[in-house]
């Protein structure tokens, strides 16, 4: 039949794109090419639109200002959509095609660990911004990551609880990269902290509804819930618990760090503890803090240009974008594995996130007082004090 | 007892996804899985509105508006359709889903909303022979009831009403009749996104909406709509509540990840046994073929 | 005849493409067009399911799934920990295993391809046949609901286990050596072979398939697809056949899946997604259902814009608005005499006029 034809229109499709590709080549010159995977879209994309719009504004600026060792930054996003193929084959065009000297990104741990190993035996330096341990550990030579690390929230709640006297707690994490890598931690440190964990459970993030888990746990008679998860169905939880008439503290993960998580649980968050990141509180900190002035820039500039309030999720590219143009800058020059050792080198640089010491075993280099201990007052939130 | 109602909350939701799935299948023999997007844009709409508006005009403007969004689909993409085979519907429906996803995500964006509670707020609860509930939740039943009697008189009593489900029953037959066919399936769609609509917004208070939340919602809509047999508003109504009481009995006893495998493989056994749903009639199921 | 010409022609604009981007310094293009073609993989098997047999499947990427699943836990060391120190040195001893270390120097045992490869391929093998007994006797939008159920439990499984990596999914996927100087792995070095290997995989499959379609069985299929009722009054026995290409379907998937993650070095949930699925059944719609060079064309070309992120953060706008269009103005395809012609006359028909 017309099984020729079509034999003809594959070749001929696939020529034309092709030749529609290889028209927007070129270019090259003198800048430094960076690459950004980003999940700009899709069901992480509350993390990779704000991570997109930070590193824009980040590089944009940093050319304004001269660029980096007097050459322009070609900034290329790439939308992953939270696919970790995707990921992968973005990746590799990256790498091989564009040519890039490194990339931000990717932005769930996910897809970080399928482009790990990748970019390390290519030799291209990435900066992650997910907060999955496997990350960084093992580490890989040019792997680095910028949040704060999973264990020290847990290591900080954990010591609140102490101080309330809290030892027997109930966990539910969301069945994503954030929360599976929360639980590990949590239930790792728990027994070298005299906490006990009666129960685990691990909820849908696209669930509407967390009474019937709630349920269960509360037969346990816990004192404390922890729930560690990233998506907006943080607020669903503070306000089931409320709902179902549980009265024991709600303790959630550093992922609670969104404005907007908190005022959707309205009346329901009043009072959940969680470690955050001081970008949430920059404006009570005080003035002599060495994060305060950058903090107070950056949330600023974003929210001015954006018209949206600031979250920690683009902290994360913001940090990267500014570990990379000081190991740069530090190497002054553009070798990967001198930037790397540069990188490794970098100490007491102060970012979002808190304050950053690398070394050569060390690629997350967050300590556990990047974190204070927050909780929600009025719907904003504030510095945890005890009563 | 806790379980039970957690399970009928879930369910409730469900159940209300569902019912707006049976008013096209009733006219047109097509599964609309657009039907997630109209309640997402219900909770869209109305939560713009509600900042300019007190909140039972915002959500009658957004059903209002939502409708015609039904109404412009059906005029644009299925009225000049000649022969809709099923699988040719089942596929446009499905791009007009992610269309509509997508313009949603550049219209608002990535972050996730939500209504007030019509009723107290986010930590009032009442309490139900020792277990305790939002009030949202008699919202949503209360809702539900309304729509299914609304929906049984309106196919029942009514002229319009009848004509339409002469259209479900025999297409040719109900032209040849004097009835407007095409006119019936744009009335099925304007009904179904007004209900899409109208659920999307009862249930924001506790959800929350989100560009992209349609597509969970449907699945678990579609579901409930084929346990309870097609074209049945109560068949639906009964299997969604049932969906999430055994979701509800699974996570007592299982871990809560495997919630949707014990589910569905349960249902899934049902359907072996009863191939048309549990409400379904045995030639509804056979009818529609691909 | 003909049908072999046009695999020759296939075959020819396989190696005439690999020519051209080397010829034109573009050969890192191969990357996403190997990945295309395992894409491809499912595309034709959901191809011959949907189009021939008339059964739909919105459960299909969970075979993909499994066939890539099996390949990373039978070669990382997440099967080191499954199986436990004494039983692996047994495995080791009758060479059913061999011993290794991954990137960073944990123990990491690999099952050798002779072996995971027939174990995948019948894991898919036996999944479908359980799935597909009970499952293929629903019709319309029953079995729609029945896939799709059986998808999602799938996809619970993987999303839900340790073993599979839980959210993560698996990294750190091995090479597999499959014979002398034919390496499945993502390494720059590889690119040319595992371009080649994956699209004769590709057209082994299109041999087969259209051998099927045009041979006895493919016409009891079609008689299927035109009505089972009379089919099965002319002796054809309906559900014999539409289980088997359920499971032919199921295999070509699993072993796209095998080979990808091997490719890839890793495999995540996301692969078993409802939205990969619906993808799928999108892709042999547009391609046209009945039409397995259709479906190749539009699954490859698809997948391949795709994977370059041509459309950045448009990506799934513009599926949803190809589906919208192609099934509005072409329903049966858009390699079809017809659409072609009506595109020649260009006679816009307003949706307004009756």
């Amino acid at each position: 039949m017309n099984s020729i034809k079509n034999g003809t229109a594959i070749l001929l499709a696939l020529v034309v794109s092709f030749l529609v590709m290889s028209c927007k080549g070129g270019g090259g010159g003198d800048t430094i090419k960076v690459g950004a995977l980003f999940a700009v879209t899709g069901p992480a994309s509350f993390l990779g639109s704000p991570e997109k719009k930070t590193a824009e504004m980040f590089v944009e600026e940093l050319n304004a200002n001269g660029g980096l060792l007097g050459k322009q930054i070609t900034l290329m996003v790439k939308d992953t959509g939270g696919d970790p193929a995707k990921a992968v084959a973005l990746a590799k065009q990256l790498i091989n095609e564009e040519k890039v000297f490194a990339i931000i990104g990717p932005s769930t741990s996910g897809e970080s660990l399928q482009v790990k190993d990748l970019c390390n035996d290519a030799k291209v330096i990435l900066l992650s911004c997910a907060a999955a341990e496997k990350i960084v550990n093992p580490v890989a030579r040019y792997v680095f990551n910028t949040p704060q690390k999973d264990s020290h929230a847990v290591a900080r709640i954990f010591g609140v609880m102490k101080d309330m006297g809290i030892s027997r707690v109930g966990v539910i994490s969301a069945n994503t990269g954030f929360g599976k890598a929360g639980k590990e931690q949590l239930e790792t440190i728990a027994p070298k902290s005299g906490i006990q964990i009666l129960i685990s459970e691990v909820y849908d993030k696209d669930a509407t509804d967390l009474t019937g888990v709630l349920t269960k746990v509360k037969a346990k008679n816990v004192q404390a819930i922890v729930n560690w998860s990233i998506e907006p169905i943080q607020a669903i939880v503070a306000k089931n618990i409320k709902q179902i008439g549980i009265t024991v503290p709600l303790f959630q993960s550093h992922g609670f760090g969104n404005v907007k998580y908190a005022a959707a649980a309205g009346e329901a968050g009043e009072g959940i503890i969680f470690p955050g990141g001081r970008l949430l509180v920059a404006e009570t900190l005080p003035d002599g803090h060495p994060q305060k002035e950058l903090l107070m820039n950056y949330k600023r500039n974003y929210e001015s240009r954006y018209k949206e309030d600031v979250s920690t999720f683009g902290g994360h590219a913001y940090d990267a974008l500014l570990i990379f143009k000081t190991a740069v800058e530090k190497a002054g020059t553009l070798d990967s594995e001198k930037v790397a050792q540069a990188m490794e080198g970098i100490t007491g640089l102060v970012g979002t996130a808190g304050v950053y010491n690398y070394s050569a075993d060390n690629h997350n280099g967050l300590s556990p007082d990047a974190f204070e201990i927050l909780t929600v007052k009025g719907g904003r939130f504030g510095l945890y004090t005890r009563k | 007892m806790q379980y039970l109602l957690s399970g009928i909350t879930t369910g409730s939701i469900y159940a209300i996804v569902a019912i707006g799935f049976n008013i096209i299948y009733n006219t047109t023999g097509i599964i609309n899985f657009a039907q997630g997007e109209f309640l997402m844009l219900g909770g869209m709409i109305s939560i713009s509105l509600c900042s300019v508006m007190p909140l039972p005009l915002a959500i009658a403007l957004a059903v209002a508006v939502t409708a015609a969004v039904g109404y412009c689909i059906e005029l644009l993409f299925v009225r000049w359709i000649h022969n809709p085979t099923v699988l040719r519907m089942v596929v446009m429906t499905i791009g007009i889903s992610i269309l509509i996803r997508e313009i949603a995500l550049h219209v608002w964006d990535e972050k996730v909303r939500s209504l007030p509670y019509f009723t107290g707020n986010e930590v009032t609860s009442v309490s139900i022979l020792g277990a305790r509930i939002s009030p949202q939740i008699l919202w949503v039943l209360g809702t539900c009831a309304l729509i299914v009697v609304l929906l049984n008189l309106f196919y029942g009593r009514t002229l319009l009403g009848k004509a339409m489900r002469a259209c479900s029953a025999n297409r040719m037959a109900a032209s040849l009749c004097g009835i407007n066919a095409g006119r019936m399936v744009t009335v099925s769609f304007m009904l179904s996104a007004a209900i899409g609509a109208l659920a999307g917004c009862v249930i924001s208070p506790m959800t929350q909406t989100q560009y992209d939340c349609g597509t969970s919602l449907a699945i678990k809509g579609f579901t409930a709509a084929i346990f309870g047999g097609l074209g049945s508003s109560s068949g639906a109504v009964i299997a969604g509540l049932l969906i999430g009481v055994i979701e509800a009995v699974s996570i007592s006893v299982l871990p809560l990840a495997y919630k949707d495998a014990v589910t569905l493989t349960l249902l899934l056994l049902i359907l072996v046994v009863r191939p048309s749903g549990l409400f379904g009639s045995r030639e509804a199921g056979a009818l529609k073929e691909f | 005849m003909k049908r072999f010409v046009a695999i020759g022609a296939l075959a020819a604009a396989v190696i005439a493409l690999h020519l051209l981007f080397a010829a034109a310094g573009a050969e890192y293009l191969l990357v996403q067009l190997t990945m295309a073609a395992y894409y491809a993989l499912v595309v034709i098997g959901l191809c011959l399911l949907m189009g021939y047999a008339g059964q739909i499947s919105l459960g299909h990427a969970a075979f993909f799934a499994l066939g890539g699943y099996t390949a990373a836990v039978l070669s990382t060391n997440s099967f080191t920990q499954l199986m436990g120190a004494p039983a692996l040195e047994r495995l080791v001893h009758w060479g059913l295993v061999t011993a290794g270390t991954d990137a960073y120097g944990a123990a990491a045992h690999q099952v050798p391809v002779w072996l995971s490869l027939p174990l995948a391929v019948a894991a898919a093998a036996a999944v479908a046949l359980v799935i597909g007994i009970p499952v293929l006797k629903l019709k319309g939008h029953y079995l729609a609901m029945a896939t799709l159920g059986f998808g999602t439990i799938l996809y619970r499984i993987f999303l839900g286990t340790r073993l599979f990596g839980e959210a993560d999914g698996i990294s750190s996927v091995r090479p597999c050596a499959l014979l002398p100087g034919l390496t499945i792995g993502g390494d720059t070095a590889l690119r040319t072979q595992n371009y080649y290997f994956a699209w004769a995989l590709v057209l082994l499959a299109m041999v087969l398939s259209l051998n099927i379609v045009s041979s006895r069985a493919g016409r009891a299929l079609r008689s299927i697809h035109g009505s089972e009722e009379a089919a099965a009054a002319m002796g054809v026995n309906t559900a014999r056949y539409k289980l088997y290409v359920f499971i032919l379907s199921a295999v070509f998937a699993a072993v796209g899946g095998f080979f990808m993650t091997h490719f890839n070095g890793g495999i995540g949930p996301a692969e078993a997604g409802i939205m990969k699925s619906v993808r799928y059944v999108a892709i042999v719609a547009v391609g046209g259902m009945a039409n397995l060079w259709g479906s190749l064309l539009i699954g490859v070309l698809l997948n391949f814009l795709s994977l370059r992120g041509i459309f950045g953060s448009y990506d799934d706008a513009v599926f949803g608005a190809l589906l919208v269009f192609i099934m509005a103005l072409a329903p049966d395809g858009i390699l079809r005499r017809e659409f072609l012609h009506r595109i020649m006359r260009v006679r816009i028909r307003w949706p307004f006029s009756k």
